[in-house]
């Protein structure tokens, strides 16, 4: 039996956790040499996408948002990895990813706009906990987990056949990697050398499914190397970890060396959605102590010991953009829904006779519950 | 002009087209050195080169998922799953991904693709080299279904098809690939997505049917003719969704006589929404019962196929049927 040549990829990366800061802010080594003014970007993404998550929260239980999917906790990951992109490249994220949004440039109004699907959101009320936007290459990610892989690899295919520059990227949790898609999406990458980067944000949990159960594998990372995809274990709350990790990958695959699987070892500190109750399956200590690790107050610690946030400037952040969304929010309540008509377009290019037939039959049966009082929403 | 078989008449259609558009891509298994199994796709390779003409791992689910990025960045790709029962691996890419992504992303993102792939049987194929899923497609809004009865509308349709702006499950009925020979111009041409074609005239009873079923149609409607002397009119439907309505509704002002014949196994087959259509909408066209021939409700079985798929017997029970009302 022939034994591949080419020297193989590190195992070490994929299975050791590479991090910068400790849990309370103190670099365990080398630190990456990163402008302030980037650090603090980081650290204010990393701020206005918890206050937005919390704020979605919010606006769930006011019955104003169909379904939220909580991202506190894993905001360094999300961050992180996206900062590593040009504006050109492409994301495709899941449905946990408002730092990626953010950083991307979607705006929190935009954000906001879908969530409550007003009259201006970009995905004209087609799902819930969905974001994207053309504007900012951001293709809207589906429900089902994982199916964004292989579209990811696709775009990353099809820019390298047409000579653009562009890398892609996309997120999916621990429980994406038990599905097929995961591994058509390595294994397609890893062939054609995709200039793909896989962000793999490891919560731990798959709603009531701990990681242990989706493998035994003993990490997430390792499995790439099988596919001939370098897998690189990082803590998923140091941002610095991630971000230091996905500019390598980037540039990696921009040199036309291939993808790479970025494992972030992160946490969900929140329900799976507004749905979920995960005191019915998981510790309370167990989300305390992962609490006490959480990304945004460990680089707070970090940014503060080197001085580069003064005292009470974390502070001014967050009042800054806690006031500023409240104004979006407030803003958002007020605009008009979505007409009923757009339930029946963007099914084709053009509408199809059956759905023309299916027009009018809503527009009467519109005028009918008017008639009888019948209110439907 | 040129005589062609379907196989030559579909491989002449994807050269031109990747010709005229360098936006124009094929992968799938075995499509490049080896041509794809029935050499659909041979030769693309020496012309268009491994990055445009694309041997992929042994995935279904990794050649829908692919292309459909590839889609969704820019390029126009045509992706061949081998045989058509192979395709289930990929159904989750092909329901909530090909046919969704114009509706999910508010219409800001499109997947113009093609799924082509061998259908049907009639080659002693077996269970899993005969099926006809077209309902599964035809089912799921979102998606054009095609499928073509001759070497002329083989090519139009499949370069209509590479030309659209939504995703297409272009079936190819395979027993057919061969055995059917005509004229096929050797320049660029398009068969229209959405419209049937009148191959028999007839005035007393329509037959809408379409793939290698046409074929069996006009034997039974010959029959019919000698034994009876009815005159039987035969449409072949090619796009299977959006179906032109409006040349069925035509056919049956003049016969009022409908039977609809398919591979396709008869429960919620594409006859069950055909013949709900007309029934709702044309009742006062028809002067009985509308009759289907369909494939039975069973899986494809390996013998007596034949007996299996509608033949001359089963149409012309039908006609015998919907005439003695």
């Amino acid at each position: 039996m022939e034994v591949l040549e080419e020297p193989p990829i590190s195992l070490d990366k994929a299975l050791k956790m590479y991090r910068v800061i400790d849990e309370d802010g103190n670099p365990v080594g080398p630190e990456p040499s990163i402008p302030d003014k980037l650090l603090i970007d980081m650290y204010t993404y990393m701020v206005r996408a918890r206050i937005l998550d919390s704020w979605l929260l919010k606006l769930q239980r006011m019955g104003r948002v169909a379904l939220h999917a909580p991202n506190k906790g894993q905001e360094a990951a999300s961050v992180g990895a996206t900062l590593a992109l040009e504006g050109r490249d492409w994301l495709f994220p899941s449905y946990r990813e408002l730092g990626a949004l953010l950083v991307r440039g979607m705006s929190e109004e935009e954000i906001l706009d879908r969530a409550l699907t007003t009259i201006d959101d970009p995905l004209k009320g087609s799902d819930f906990a969905i974001y994207g936007h053309r504007k900012y290459n951001i293709v809207p990610a589906p429900v089902p987990v994982a199916n964004q892989l292989p579209h990811a690899v696709g775009a990353a295919l099809a820019a390298k056949i047409m000579g653009d520059d562009i890398v892609t990227m996309t997120f999916f949790g621990d429980g994406s990697t038990s599905r097929g898609d995961f591994h058509a999406a390595l294994n397609f990458a890893g062939v054609f050398k995709a200039p793909v980067v896989f962000v793999n944000q490891n919560n731990q949990w798959a709603i009531s499914v701990p990681v242990k159960r989706q493998t035994a594998a003993p990490t997430i990372a390792v499995k790439g190397v099988a596919y001939g995809v370098p897998g690189i274990r990082v803590d998923g709350n140091d941002v610095l970890a991630v971000y230091t990790t996905a500019l390598e990958a980037v540039d990696r695959a921009r040199r036309g060396e291939g993808p790479t699987l970025i494992e972030a070892v992160t946490y969900r500190l929140g329900p799976h959605t507004t749905a979920d109750d995960p005191d019915r399956y998981r510790s309370r200590s167990e989300v305390e102590e992962w609490e006490r690790r959480e990304p945004i107050r460990r680089f707070r610690l970090y940014l503060e010991k080197k001085g580069i946030l003064g005292p009470g400037d974390a502070e001014e952040i967050y009042r800054t953009w806690e006031s500023r969304i409240e104004e979006t929010v407030v803003k958002v309540l007020d605009k008009p829904p979505l007409p009923p008509e757009v339930i029946l377009e963007d099914v084709y290019s053009k509408p199809t006779w059956n759905l023309v037939e299916q027009m009018r039959e809503l527009e009467e049966s519109i005028k009918l519950l008017k008639e009888l009082g019948v209110e439907v929403e | 002009m040129p005589v062609m078989n379907m196989v030559q008449a579909l491989n002449q259609a994807l050269r031109e087209e990747m010709r005229r558009d360098k936006r124009v891509v094929v992968l799938g298994e075995d499509v490049g050195r080896r041509g794809g199994v029935f050499l659909v796709t041979e030769g693309l390779i020496d012309e268009f080169g491994e990055d445009r003409v694309i041997d992929t791992p042994l995935s279904e689910m990794g050649i829908i998922g692919v292309a459909i990025g590839m889609a969704l960045y820019g390029l126009r790709p045509v992706a061949e799953i081998q045989f058509i029962d192979f395709v289930y691996e990929a159904f989750d890419q092909i329901v909530s991904n090909m046919a969704k992504i114009r509706y999910r992303s508010g219409g800001m993102y499109s997947v113009p693709m093609v799924l082509r792939s061998p259908c049907c049987g009639g080659i002693r194929g077996g269970m899993h080299h005969s099926q006809s899923p077209e309902s599964y497609f035809i089912h799921t809004a979102g998606l054009i279904t095609v499928m073509p009865s001759t070497p002329y509308d083989a090519k139009g349709l499949l370069k209509a098809s590479i030309r659209s702006e939504d995703p297409v499950v272009f079936l190819e009925p395979k027993s057919i690939y061969r055995t059917i020979k005509e004229d096929v111009p050797d320049r660029d041409y398009t068969v229209p997505l959405g419209r049937a074609r009148l191959v028999r005239e007839g005035d007393d009873v329509t037959v809408v049917t379409w793939g290698a079923m046409v074929y069996q149609a006009l034997e039974a409607a010959k029959l019919a003719e000698e034994k009876h002397g009815w005159s039987i009119e035969v449409l072949d439907l090619r796009t299977l969704f959006p179906f032109d309505k409006d040349a069925i509704v035509e056919s049956l002002e003049k016969t009022e006589r409908l039977v609809i014949v398919h591979e396709a196994p008869k429960t919620l087959g594409p006859g069950a929404e055909i013949g709900a259509y007309i029934a709702e909408n044309h009742i006062e066209l028809l002067r009985g019962p509308i009759a289907r021939v369909a494939g039975f409700d069973t899986p494809f079985p390996l013998v007596h196929e034949k007996l299996y798929m509608p033949n001359i017997a089963r149409i012309y029970m039908a006609l015998r049927k919907v005439m003695e009302y």
